[in-house]
């Protein structure tokens, strides 16, 4: 579906007012997804997660230094297609609430995605209210303002939102931070059920704990690389079946295994 | 002591956030509190920190009214921290805005020296928070009240934002509530816990009525 190769990134920073450096922000990023695969991209924050998102939709600002080729449905993923396929195709529910816009009613925000992704205006309303309901939001959250809206909601507004586009790629980026749990079982499900239909998400998150039920691939990014590729069934125990030290420190960290770094470890996350 | 006593906060003329909300925290004490999204956790925070007045009820900071002006000794650590930082300032000045945290502070936390002549939208939300906690720091403060502050890290992350805040709060004996959804993170850190529902805290059946 998706395969990324060798994606590098760099952004520019400013010293002072004249002076301009580059930073790397992915360095040879590489990874691939499957139709009907959940991928959880996990890392530390400023590993990159987010940037390696928006360098897929192609919604980074110029300038910018960005090397390695994306193909999605086995065609060149170029700049000019992913302005053609982002918000049909491709569909991202992004880290911000403050996507939504804030004066416009949820209803109406979610028919505007369906219009976009095809679908003439009656019956965007028509399936944008339909999608509202499918995650769960009753007419009062229809018909709020985004101000109105818990983080729950809003999360879930944003993910009907994808779920409307009939997009085949979602990428979802930390769409369970700061929810109750039983509101992150419900956006993370969601998340699981489009897989299930045969799209592939691409779930960013840090939450590696939760990300493991749904994901069955788990890539570990940290300071703009890919650490490990595993699958989701290796993180158990006391981890010993993960190929590097990084994925055994950050499995060992979580408060329900050790809450601690173990001293082997420790010498070897310095990698 | 940080006391409150029969809080009430409604927004507009919906029921009640919070109805008769009592709870107290000791210095170097950590306490716990959950509840569902919307529960008014963080609308409790906020009005120990002083950041919302109380409709009634009296809030008390180790048996005086809070500061009117000047460093506030209750400080509460929000969960967007680029929401709470003037995105026009360099890191530098944000994070020395109430005093000047030590270098070796500085290392315990994280923050890398070549992060302070950046402007916070050239950091991370994660490196953000850290700045963010380490700012709220400043002698004088005595207690914490940290809303959701390791929800956007990474597990190791979050586990050295914990030992690193920790060991300050145990130097210097400053109370801390820890309002969090991770059940499991609540268990590693406070001893006390509590969970606010339907406007009321409930009491872990443990620990004495503490709380109405």
């Amino acid at each position: 579906m998706l395969s990324i190769e060798h994606l590098t990134l760099q952004l520019p920073y400013y010293t002072s007012w004249w002076r301009r450096r580059w930073a790397e922000v992915l360095s040879d990023v590489s990874l691939e997804l499957h139709p009907g695969e959940v991928h959880a991209v996990v890392g530390a924050s400023g590993a990159g997660k987010s940037l390696l998102a928006h360098a897929l939709l192609g919604l980074l600002p110029e300038p910018k230094h960005q090397t390695g080729r994306l193909t999605f449905q086995n065609r060149a993923l170029t700049a000019a297609r992913q302005r053609q396929l982002r918000g049909r195709e491709l569909a991202l529910i992004p880290q911000s609430l403050d996507a939504l816009d804030p004066l416009v009613r949820s209803q109406r925000q979610v028919s505007w995605a369906a219009s976009r992704a095809g679908h003439a205006r009656s019956d965007a309303w028509q399936a944008a209210g339909q999608a509202l309901t499918h995650y769960q939001l009753d007419e009062r959250g229809r018909q709020a303002f985004p101000h109105e809206l818990s983080g729950g909601m809003a999360r879930r507004v944003l993910t009907a939102m994808a779920h409307v586009s009939h997009a085949q790629l979602i990428i979802a980026d930390e769409p369970s931070v700061g929810l109750d749990p039983q509101q992150r079982n419900r956006v993370l499900d969601a998340l699981a059920a489009l897989a299930l239909e045969g799209k592939s998400v691409l779930l960013i998150t840090h939450d590696l704990r939760h990300a493991l039920p749904i994901a069955q691939q788990v890539t570990l990014m940290n300071q703009g690389r890919c650490i490990e590729t595993a699958c989701a069934s290796a993180f158990r125990g006391d981890g010993d079946t993960l190929a590097t030290g990084y994925a055994r420190a950050l499995w060992q960290a979580l408060p329900d295994n050790h809450f601690g770094v173990l001293t082997t470890t420790q010498a070897q996350n310095v990698a | 002591m940080l006391s409150a006593y029969r809080l009430h906060h409604a927004f507009a003329d919906q029921t009640a956030v919070l109805d008769n909300v009592s709870l107290s925290l000791e210095a170097g004490e950590w306490v716990g509190l959950n509840g569902l999204s919307g529960a008014g956790k963080s609308t409790l925070g906020q009005l120990l920190a002083g950041h919302l007045t109380p409709q009634a009820g009296v809030i008390k900071v180790d048996g005086a009214a809070p500061p009117r002006s000047g460093l506030q000794p209750v400080q509460w650590l929000p969960q967007s921290p680029e929401l709470s930082v003037n995105p026009r300032w360099r890191v530098k000045r944000i994070l020395e805005e109430a005093w000047t945290p030590s270098t070796a502070l500085r290392e315990a936390f994280g923050i890398e020296p070549g992060w302070l002549n950046r402007y916070p939208s050239a950091l991370s939300g994660g490196e953000l928070q850290r700045v963010c906690v380490l700012r709220a720091l400043a002698p004088g403060v005595r207690y914490l009240i940290a809303d959701e502050i390791s929800s956007m890290l990474d597990p190791l992350t979050q586990l050295a934002l914990w030992q690193a805040l920790r060991q300050v709060a145990d130097e210097r004996r400053l109370g801390v509530l820890v309002i969090s959804h991770d059940a499991a993170l609540l268990e590693r850190l406070c001893p006390r816990r509590l969970t606010l529902s339907e406007g009321r805290l409930s009491p872990p059946a443990r620990h004495g009525a503490q709380s109405a």
